[in-house]
């Protein structure tokens, strides 16, 4: 900076040029970043609508249809399998998973924001520690519990367990956003009349409903993708949900029915991913929320 | 180490460039938040840019420090043109309203940052930073992290960050609003004498008009992307260029009459008891409707007599004015005919001298 | 007299907040310890005996349950595993994540696509993600091993889940590739917390890319990443569906992990006290590899 001899004009041509670089390589990490991660779902939309005959040539082209792209496959997966029920029972128990989790989440994520003082904190990080034990520790005593509740092969086993991954991360995302929201606005109303009880609920909920839209939509995805519990509770076709459903019916024997597969695997990715994508904001929003004290 | 001090401090006057802007806007999608201003400052002077919340003026000191790209006009610092040039290159400093000191780093390693970039060496390096921080007396604090300190040590460290890269420029944001408001008198202080010392132009923003009075060499008033006036701050409160700057400046306001089409301003301290004011002078019948004492002077609210009651009219009596004053009471006033001021209704501005 | 006090009392407990607070609290932490604390008493005691499908009397017998879960040398290739896979994963995912969470926040055309696309990974339910990449990773009709061989780099098809070591490494990178968009969005919550004027004075002092990035941006977002790792940790030691879906735990139990193990031999083997007994051990490795990291942030004085 002593010397302040420049060439003012060299100066901004490098800075164009630093700055074209830069974009390009921007795109070719985006371009390259969303290939890495959508290419098998690619290679599954191709494989669901390609005939048998042009699937199974070990040197056919798999990016191009060499037989006519047929929909029979898609057609059979949702006609001739049990794929449909299993669409049903994910979203029954999804449905329900939730209405159990908002209710046990939204007063205990109150409490821990609002009437936290000393143990809030100590409490969060227990949520946390529960977090810790995961189904995958629990499921073989929780399989006797559900055997011994005669709760086996029902969906009811399901809507029972599930709340126990869905509430600790729902709490925490909850509390967030109740931390996000003013106290003056329910001592307001407090002052102005109404209870505790009724001044949050007039008040706060209304307020909270996007956060609550999407703990709805996250705590739905948590029970939609969860595997082990609805493996080892429920044998039983008519009762498995689609994560489960899907790997081991169809298959059979020896035989993968490929193209249904990779059709199954589609019809519920791009929908979910879609959703969550509309909340993608406010999840990180109620995240960060949570993390911040007081 | 004083050769070295003198050193140093002289090749920083030397460097100090004026800042001149032509034809300068910024749209932020359908907001016009700098309207085609033109300005230039002098080399080492102390410009304040001044205005309410919205005005332009951060938006303004933005686009002087490369921070934003403007959507007109041309940024000169000296004689060169800087658009499209980044901010290391502009030979600027800036302090922000938040100090935006580094918190991972010491303080040491904070000042030390722009001479790391620059890829000065060790030596140098150190010498600056002992003679920058011996400057702003913050040597005991090197090595404490910045959530250590309090407010006005966060702001000399910021100083001393700003001053190491002996910058052409310093460009101030709002530096004195987050510190407490007895802090903020005695840090002016500081900044004043600092800016003296050193003489790099200075360009100041500042929502507080005290702050700006007190401090500028001159002031550039702004509302709504437009300067108003530009002006020593002798100028901008006696011969205000329009309604906006005559009621901003000044605390109380200016008082507005309507006479006819145009208006007529006068400042409180200037409406006196009839006695204490002679010579060319316009009476003026007060009617006072509350009285506040405040030991060094006292405030009086209320309206005059032939214009509307809720035109506020506000005067200022020191207390060398013992004149006794009665709420709910008519009083014979007078203002100077000299200090009334006259501006046009319809356009806000000045008009010089009385109209017939 | 004393009936209307007693109303009173009544009336206004629910605006009391120590009775409020707890009242609250209580649905949710009682369900919890039903059905988590539970089943985890349970899950030792279980342990503890050599309960099997059959035979369903908590038979107390010591430690032989662990000495027969000890002598299957599965065990311990599972054991092994289960941590080799979450910390190779893990590492490259802080890698990936942190470049792609500085994508995202940039500004760019076609940003949603790209950020849809690139989530597609997380938000799929783990068991279909896998699914897809199944067929990616055929031994005979993998679409990769196609170009690969069309491009003259390979001869025969590789096995990727049919040789040990692909196998293993097609799990990590399954792990991987999922867990990297939540890392990213975590990380890129944090680059939202770091202040905007920090980054202008980086700016305006001088620092350039790789300065602002490695001196300023990764050190500030460093308790985040920190977080992101958790969060990828415990999501891969506790994953059964990759390695189920993927390999059933083979070739001969080269990929097997503490979740596949424990439930082909306590579910599937119908042998429930061994079963619980090697998921037992997913406890240690989450607390051990937590406080590792925990241990690492801690020293470097960002947590």
């Amino acid at each position: 900076m002593a010397t302040d001899v420049f060439d003012v004009e060299r100066e901004r041509q490098l800075e164009h040029r630093r700055h074209r670089w830069g974009r390009i390589t921007l795109y070719s990490l985006a371009i390259g970043a969303a290939v890495a991660a959508a290419f098998p779902f690619l290679f599954a939309t191709l494989t669901a609508f390609k005939q048998s005959s042009d699937l199974y040539v070990k040197d056919n082209n798999p990016f191009w249809f060499n037989d006519p792209p047929t929909f029979e496959h898609v057609h059979f997966l949702l006609f001739n399998t049990n794929f449909l029920t299993f669409v049903r029972n994910t979203v029954v128990v999804g449905l329900a998973v939730v209405i159990v989790t908002l209710a046990l989440a939204l007063p205990m994520a109150y409490a821990l924001a609002r009437l936290g003082m000393r143990w809030g904190e100590r409490l969060g990080i227990g949520i946390f520690l529960v977090y810790l034990v995961p189904p995958t520790l629990l499921f073989i005593p929780m399989s006797r519990v559900i055997a011994n509740l005669n709760l086996q092969e029902s969906l009811w086993s399901l809507i029972l367990v599930y709340p126990t991954i869905t509430i600790p991360i729902s709490s925490w995302l909850l509390m967030g956003f109740f931390k996000g929201i003013p106290r003056d606005i329910e001592e307001q109303a407090m002052v102005d009349g109404y209870s505790r009880i009724g001044a949050v609920r007039r008040t706060v909920l209304p307020l909270m409903f996007p956060g609550i839209v999407a703990v709805v939509v996250f705590a739905f995805t948590l029970s939609a993708h969860e595997f082990i519990y609805a493996l080892a509770f429920n044998k039983g076709s008519a009762v498995k949900t689609i994560a489960v459903g899907v790997p081991t019916e169809l298959v059979r024997g020896d035989v993968f029915f490929w193209q249904s597969l990779q059709a199954a695997g589609l019809l519920v990715a791009v929908p979910v991913a879609l959703l969550f994508n509309l909340f993608l904001d406010k999840f990180v929003t109620g995240f960060t929320m949570g993390a911040v004290k007081g | 180490m004083d050769e070295v001090t003198t050193t140093i401090e002289e090749e920083v006057a030397a460097v100090a460039k004026s800042v001149e802007v032509r034809r300068l806007s910024k749209k932020f999608g359908g907001v016009q938040a700098v309207d085609g201003i033109d300005l230039k400052s002098t080399e080492g002077e102390f410009l304040v840019l001044l205005g309410p919340s919205g005005c332009g003026k951060t938006t303004l000191l933005r686009m002087i420090a490369g921070l934003e790209h403007p959507t007109e006009g041309e940024i000169l610092i000296g004689d060169d043109v800087v658009n499209g040039l980044p901010p290391r290159i502009r030979q600027i400093a800036m302090v922000f309203q938040s100090y935006a000191l580094y918190p991972h780093m010491t303080v040491a390693r904070n000042i030390g940052f722009p001479l790391k970039a620059e890829g000065l060496d060790a030596a140098t390096s150190r010498k600056r930073i002992e003679w920058a921080s011996s400057l702003l007396d913050i040597q005991d604090l090197l090595e404490r992290r910045p959530r250590q300190l309090s407010g006005g040590e966060r702001q000399r460290v910021a100083l001393a960050r700003a001053l190491v890269r002996e910058p052409a420029v310093f460009l101030l944001d709002e530096p004195l609003s987050n510190l407490d408001a007895k802090l903020r008198a005695a840090a002016r202080d500081d900044l004043l004498e600092f800016q003296r010392r050193v003489g790099t132009t200075t360009i100041y923003v500042t929502h507080d008009q005290v702050e700006a009075m007190g401090m500028g060499d001159r002031i550039a008033v702004m509302n709504k992307g437009k300067i108003r006036q530009l002006g020593t701050p002798d100028e901008v409160y006696n011969r205000p260029a329009d309604t906006f700057v005559a009621t901003f400046i000044g605390s109380p306001p200016m008082n507005m009459l309507e006479r006819g089409n145009f208006l007529m301003g006068f400042r409180p301290e200037q409406l006196l008891p009839v006695g204490i004011v002679d010579g060319d002078v316009m009476p003026m019948t007060y009617h006072v409707n509350r009285i506040e004492n405040l030991g060094s002077e006292r405030y009086l609210y209320g309206f005059i007599r032939g214009y509307a009651e809720d035109i506020k009219i506000i005067a200022m009596l020191p207390s060398t004015v013992t004149v006794a004053i009665a709420a709910g009471q008519d009083h014979e006033f007078a203002v100077a005919n000299a200090k009334l001021r006259y501006f046009d209704k319809e356009t806000g501005l000045a008009m010089v001298g009385a109209p017939t | 007299m004393t009936t209307s006090v007693l109303k009173r009392q009544k009336r206004y407990l629910f605006e009391n907040e120590r009775f409020l607070a707890p009242l609250l609290m209580s649905p949710a932490i009682l369900y919890i310890i039903a059905l988590v604390g539970f089943p985890l008493v349970l899950a030792i005691i279980y342990a503890f005996t050599d309960i099997t499908v059959g035979d369903s009397s908590l038979d107390f017998v010591g430690f032989e349950t662990f000495r027969r879960v000890f002598d299957d040398p599965v065990f311990w290739r599972s054991l092994r595993n289960t941590f080799f896979f979450a910390v190779v994963a893990n590492s490259l995912v802080v890698i990936f994540a942190t470049v792609l969470a500085n994508v995202l926040v940039a500004d760019f055309k076609g940003k949603w696509i790209i950020r849809f696309l690139v989530l597609l990974p997380w938000t799929t339910p783990v068991s279909l993600a896998t699914i897809t990449w199944l067929w990616t990773l055929d031994s005979l009709f993998s679409p990769l091993d196609w170009i690969l061989r069309n491009l003259g780099l390979i001869e025969q098809n590789s096995y990727y889940l049919g040789k040990a070591n692909l196998a293993m490494s097609s799990v990590i990178a399954v792990h991987t590739w999922r867990i990297v968009p939540l890392a990213a969005v975590i990380v890129m919550a944090g680059m939202a917390a770091i202040p905007n004027e920090i980054k202008d004075a980086a700016d305006i002092d001088g620092a350039r890319f790789w300065r602002k990035l490695f001196q300023i941006d990764i050190p500030l977002l460093a308790p985040i990443i920190a977080v992101a790792v958790l969060f990828g940790i415990i999501l891969t030691v506790t994953d059964i569906s990759v390695v189920f879906v993927l390999t059933r735990g083979g070739p001969t139990h080269a990929t097997q992990v503490l979740p596949t193990w424990a439930f082909f031999k306590g579910i599937e083997g119908g042998a429930l006290g061994q079963g619980a007994a090697i998921a037992l051990f997913l406890f240690p490795v989450l607390v051990a590899i937590t406080a590792v990291v925990l241990r690492l942030a801690r020293r470097r004085e960002i947590l």
